[in-house]
């Protein structure tokens, strides 16, 4: 029999079946993600011109370009970071330096490890009803960046957290032996060793905010714009939402189908632009790292 | 007869943990500068501006002024306190209490979530003019969704089956494939080739799913309606495809994480006692990692039940609970994002879908808390 008996023989052929299985599993996904990539980019590329990128859409979005979703997605995405970066150090900062063992700490990492599994959909009604309703934002840029940060806010916190802890405890055990207060310490020996770290996370999580659909159409994206916003009350125009609409609201979805790819081109290289960047920075600092 | 009465300042010691001394007048002599109670030179005040455990419960100790059974009670007034805790400088006081600021704030978010989402939903349960009164039951049991009509009806159910038949079928599709991968990456591949393969399983992992929704609709669609010769290619099993295809990189990365981790030696003793590559990866690799490797599954099967906009393009978006993999399905997540935008605020149907938001709210959290307790319970040892 192949699959049953416990002589040698049969025991390699059910290693070298396990292996052959398992490898073809593993080939068989690696060959997924590239033709998924391969074909956005023969779709996309098409499409893309300095004129797509540069120039508003005309005719029902069946021609011109997406640069206001292009803002609009950069405007969302920085200003996000505007608010999960220092509330997320912050905190993670508290963990790492200041927290001794207790029910607040519990509570905090508890609140963090759920947050980070909370929909962004959930985040988006969130937005709606706390900026947009409550505090009378309106569906506005500034409701989106709002919701963006708080939806980031658990992966900055997390991975700054983990930078914070890499740093060799050897470091901050030095500094507060010379006499350096806490907040000494941290500012200058450990927030220097464990910025690098820390920004990786910052960047990673400013490519999840510019890749989300559902937060913003719910809290700041309009489906066209005129002109680009000039005020943090207007609404904005975004590249997810921008995909989204062409394909399931347009007067005539396959007209628009150039434009579709062009876009999903377009966010797809930023997001993953962004993502490489992080991953890069990432594996440069493991190998100069000399602690 | 008086007691032996022991000036309190000079006899403090390293170790006291009181925050703060009472001066008597005839007893104790006062330090020199008061701004700075810790600084005096009987050699043991500068033990006192060592940091102290805040949560730390203070030791029973025996009272300095010592005083004999017959003395009368001493009922002086005190001179003055004076207060021993550590001085800190603006700045660290400051930073201190940013930084805890921003913790509570971090855990507090899901306090305010949790409180505004409750808050516009509740009303639907309410008695209030205008509008019918939703029973709890009907809502949470009831099969049919038809929130525009003029007897409107909000039942979940089939809502939430079809949530969690998408997560269903798309965790049977990624959770296999991405513990292959993760086995392969971590057991079988080589050094370099993990090094190259894992970031780039990462990075697919952060493509947006507005574009994987976008190859649905375009690829999978008409393939699935021409070979199977279906009505529309929108359905249960298309988003489950598409879902999977988000989940497997997310499984087969935290997966290859939860293996490394398994100490060296154990699988080198598994090799020495004869055993071939896959019996050490099945029998003592894998077991040895089954918390990390199912919290894995379980963070995936969140993200497929958390994602709106795949399944908002490709499961056709039919409230039924579906019967076959064929059928279209309208998940929580789904009807949430596509009718938020066609409803007044404040109306029934606006809180019918924030108590939907609290039903999808409620069950990731139970997968959380499952994945939490399963990679504490079986935590790798190294």
């Amino acid at each position: 029999m192949f699959l049953t008996g416990y002589g040698k023989a049969a025991r390699k052929r059910r290693d070298r079946l396990a292996t052959v299985v398992i490898a073809s599993l593993a080939g068989f996904v690696l060959l997924v993600l590239a033709s998924l990539m391969t074909y956005i980019f023969v779709q996309g590329v098409s499409a893309v011109s300095w004129e797509f990128l540069s120039e508003f859409p005309r005719h029902a979005m069946t021609e011109g370009g997406i640069f206001p979703a292009i803002v609009g997605t950069v405007y969302l995405a920085v200003g996000s970071m505007c608010i999960s970066i220092p509330l997320g150090f912050g905190a993670a900062i508290y963990l790492a330096e200041y927290a001794k063992p207790g029910a607040l700490v519990s509570a905090v990492r508890l609140g963090v490890a759920n947050l980070a599994g909370v929909p962004s959909v959930v985040f988006g009604l969130f937005g709606l009803s706390l900026f947009v309703t409550t505090f009378g934002f309106g569906r506005s840029l500034l409701s989106g960046c709002l919701t963006l940060g708080l939806l980031t806010l658990p992966t900055v916190t997390a991975a700054a957290e983990e930078a914070i802890r890499q740093t060799p405890a050897s470091f901050r055990e030095a500094a507060l032996a010379l006499g350096a207060s806490r907040w000494q310490a941290v500012r200058q020996v450990i927030l220097p060793a464990a910025l690098p770290g820390m920004l990786t996370g910052g960047i990673l999580a400013l490519g999840r905010a510019a890749g989300e659909t559902a937060p913003i159409s719910l809290t700041s994206a309009t489906a066209y714009s005129p002109a680009l916003p000039d005020s943090p009350f207007n609404e904005a125009m975004a590249l997810t939402t921008h995909i989204y609409n062409l394909a399931t609201n347009g007067s005539d979805i396959a007209a628009t189908r150039p434009q579709q790819f062009g876009t999903s081109l377009v966010l797809v290289t930023l997001v993953l632009g962004l993502s490489l960047f992080a991953l890069v920075i990432r594996a440069r600092l493991r190998r100069s790292r000399r602690w | 007869m008086t007691g032996k009465k022991l000036p309190e300042w000079n006899n403090l010691d390293a170790n006291d943990e009181r925050d703060s001394v009472v001066l008597h007048p005839e007893t104790n002599f006062r330090p020199e500068n008061k701004e700075t109670p810790g600084i005096v030179t009987d050699g043991v005040g500068s033990q006192l501006f060592n940091e102290r455990e805040p949560g730390r419960k203070k030791p029973e100790r025996a009272p300095l002024l010592e005083r004999a059974d017959g003395d009368p009670p001493d009922d002086r007034e005190p001179l003055e306190t004076v207060d021993l805790r550590p001085r800190l400088s603006p700045a660290e006081k400051g930073s201190r209490f940013f930084f805890l600021l921003c913790a509570v704030l971090a855990m507090g978010q899901m306090l305010l979530i949790m409180v505004f989402l409750f808050g516009e939903a509740v009303g639907l349960f309410l008695e209030q003019a205008g509008s019918p009164r939703v029973a709890l039951g009907s809502f949470l049991f009831g099969t049919d969704w038809y929130p525009t009509y003029p007897e409107p009806a909000f039942g979940s159910f089939a809502l939430v089956a079809g949530s969690l038949a998408v997560t269903f079928v798309s965790t049977l599709l990624a959770g296999p494939l991405g513990l292959g991968l993760a086995v392969f990456l971590s057991c079988l591949a080589g050094r370099r080739t993990r090094e190259w393969v894992k970031p780039a399983v990462e990075l697919l992992a952060s493509i947006p799913s507005v574009v994987l929704g976008l190859v649905g609709m375009m690829v999978v669609a008409p393939f699935l309606q021409e070979t199977l010769n279906l009505p529309t290619g929108l359905n249960l099993l298309n988003s489950s495809l598409i879902l999977a295809v988000m989940a497997t990189p997310t499984i087969a990365s935290l997966g290859e994480d939860a293996l490394s981790a398994v100490p060296r030696d154990i699988q080198d003793a598994s090799y020495a006692l004869g055993a071939t590559r896959w019996e050490t990866v099945w029998r003592v690799t894998m077991p040895a990692a089954l918390g990390g490797l199912s919290t894995a599954v379980i963070l995936g099967l969140g993200r497929s039940l958390g994602e709106t906009v795949v399944v908002l393009m490709v499961a056709g978006g039919a409230a039924q609970i579906p019967g076959s993999l064929f059928d279209s399905v309208r998940p929580l997540t789904s009807t949430l994002a596509a009718e938020m935008g066609e409803t007044a605020i404040g109306s029934s149907h606006y809180q019918a879908l924030f108590a939907l938001g609290v039903v999808l709210f409620f069950m990731t959290l139970a997968f959380n808390l499952l994945a939490w307790h399963l990679s504490r319970r079986w935590r790798t040892g190294r």
